[in-house]
């Protein structure tokens, strides 16, 4: 187990790397340097601007001393806001991209494991009927609708939400949760649907029933946990998934996360903010989609020895 | 093959209705110039942005310009995008999931070990940052977005290839001394080619979205030129006071989200009855 974990978390510094590098080189590819601005500056600055940002170097001196920095947590400067390191302006908008992606996998699970669950004990019937309708629903309404449609319904016509900001007013964390976390709630409904479904028809459930235990002790503490896994082994791309996902909630209700910055350095062409908030969103891709393969491999033992984690 | 699927298609409701959707669909968008009311870029700044009326039925946008006659060609765009990138994961999924499950063994698992670490990626990250590096432009956009997206498609070739390579014609083709490449294009990809096209209309929905969701940021298709997303992100600025500029393009690019969805997953649930990941199960 402890050996899988530690395979994996070799794989990623080559993974890492070849993200840095690939980034490097795509960037020095590009036509037109970070200082190409409106206003057009004299050579001398700009080679003095160069200088500053060690781009006179060669490439491969330029990338090692950026993973030298990078390693100590120091992503350099930004191009865009100067004073200011990729570093600091990542961390004032890292707390809040997580809370935002942990209130929305939390409003998923919940939403969904529930309606999945009770779609799974009544199949064919109302109950599971008109659940898997809407989770239908919510599964083809991206975000990009969603969202704008939430905040004209909500915030314009009844006026009953605030529509930006995060924790600066009461309540205005609800609609950017719901835009974030409906699409992962409608998937978990299907897959803990047919996870239960799956687990329901086993053997080990009807020798549960027949012992004669209660319903609700045979649902909750025998089938559950397998028919949970497919959700958690979706977990890391769900979380994968919101991460993305929070480039246009952030931007939709103006919340100051590092999706938002990422958009934003996009636009001004702030390459170092680019390089430093890809490899953050990529380390936390990796790191949650190692911590469900763990998670599944805790539930489901047959993937604790068959190299599951592989 | 492709009669059995017509059977089939045939006794299932909602696929067939997805299916005259989709066609529906294509074709508007190819009349796009001569259904449309308008000229997509005809202003009528006077008139500004007026509600649905019997002479704009879905109204105009804040320059004036017909909305309906700009859902038409925006069409245009999200469709192409979402074929041409299709298009591109196909031929880069297909050749290398051939490869690999064609030669097997050592060069097998390497290729697909570098098909799982790509997987682990946030490839939006990558597009977005493609875009930015190479200018924002609908070649380098749907290129990017087939770059990315042919791993799925390179998994199921392989398999696929798993299974005929040890099949006679393969065999006899070997031993009458064909070289590797003459075998995998002429014997081995035609034989897969019907899965890899019922497989990859469940992409076009997918790679639909991801314009969409680059577009609304802004960093996909350029104005004047207009995509749903486009539309979307228009319409979501201005909704404040003019709601149908969201309402309709929305609910347009949902219903077809929709209908793809459900032809991609009903003809992969014909043609695979197993898989356990369907939506209408």
């Amino acid at each position: 187990m402890i050996q899988l974990i530690l395979k994996r978390l070799f794989t990623y510094i080559p993974v890492l790397l070849v993200v840095v590098i690939i980034t490097f080189l795509m960037i020095h590819a590009a036509p037109g340097g970070p200082f190409d601005a409106e206003r057009v500056a004299s050579p001398e600055i700009i080679e003095k601007l160069n200088e500053a940002y060690n781009l006179d170097k060669p490439i491969h001196v330029q990338i090692y001393n950026y993973l030298f920095n990078a390693i100590q947590g120091d992503f350099g400067p930004s191009f865009k806001y100067p004073g200011r390191t990729v570093t600091e302006l990542i961390m004032s908008g890292l707390p809040t991209t997580i809370e935002l992606a942990i209130y929305s996998i939390l409003f998923a699970i919940f939403l969904g494991v529930i309606s999945g669950l009770v779609a799974s004990l009544n199949p064919g019937k109302i109950l599971d009927i008109v659940p898997m309708s809407i989770s239908l629903l919510g599964i083809c309404i991206p975000s990009i609708i969603l969202g704008p449609v939430l905040v004209l319904i909500f915030g314009i016509w009844y006026e009953v939400l605030p529509v930006y900001g995060w924790g600066d007013n009461p309540g205005d964390k609800i609609l950017p949760t719901i835009t974030l976390g409906t699409a992962y709630a409608a998937i978990f409904a299907r897959l803990t649907r047919g996870g239960m479904l799956e687990i329901l028809g086993q053997d080990y459930i009807r020798t549960a029933r027949a012992k004669g235990l209660s319903e609700i002790r045979i649902v909750i503490v025998h089938a559950l946990r397998g028919g949970i896994l497919p959700v958690i082994s979706f977990l890391g791309p769900a979380i994968a998934g919101l991460l993305a996902g929070s480039f246009v909630v952030e931007t939709i209700f103006q919340i100051n996360g590092v999706g938002r910055f990422y958009v934003q350095a996009a636009f001004n062409r702030d390459y170092t903010m680019i390089l430093g908030t890809s490899i953050l969103f990529t380390f936390m891709t990796l790191t949650f989609v190692l911590i469900s393969d763990i998670m599944a491999s805790f539930l489901n033992p047959t993937l604790r020895d068959s190299g599951g984690l592989e | 093959m492709w009669f059995e699927l017509f059977q089939e298609i045939k006794h299932r409701k909602i696929l067939l209705i997805s299916l005259l959707y989709t066609l529906f669909l294509i074709c508007v968008a190819l009349l796009a110039p001569i259904i449309s009311p308008y000229e997509v870029s005809e202003q009528n700044l006077s008139l500004g942005a007026s509600a649905p009326s019997f002479q704009y039925i879905l109204g105009t946008d804040v320059l004036g310009r017909d909305l309906f006659s700009r859902i038409l060609y925006g069409s245009r765009i999200s469709l192409l995008v979402g074929f041409l990138a299709t298009f591109v994961a196909i031929t880069i999924g297909l050749t290398y999931g051939a490869v690999s499950g064609y030669f097997g063994g050592k060069i097998d698992s390497l290729m697909m070990r570098l098909v799982d670490i790509l997987d682990g990626l946030p490839f939006v990250i990558f597009i977005i940052l493609i875009l930015v590096i190479f200018g924002r432009d609908i070649y380098f956009l749907f290129i990017s977005i087939g770059a990315f997206g042919w791993l799925s498609m390179a998994r199921i070739v392989r398999l696929q290839v798993l299974g005929l390579r040890k099949k006679e014609f393969v065999i006899s083709a070997q031993i009458m001394g064909a070289s590797s490449s003459r075998i995998l294009f002429k014997h081995i990809i035609p034989n897969v080619l019907g899965t890899v096209i019922i497989y990859s209309t469940l992409l076009v929905p997918q790679f639909m979205l991801l314009e969409a969701f680059l577009s609304f940021l802004g960093l996909g298709v350029q104005p004047p030129d207009s995509s749903w997303g486009i539309l979307i992100r228009e319409g979501a600025n201005t909704m404040e006071e003019y709601w149908w500029l969201l309402i309709f393009p929305a609910f347009l690019f949902s219903l077809t989200l929709f209908a793809l969805n459900f032809l991609g997953d009903g003809l992969r649930d014909i043609l695979d009855p197993r898989d356990t990941q369907k939506l209408e199960n």
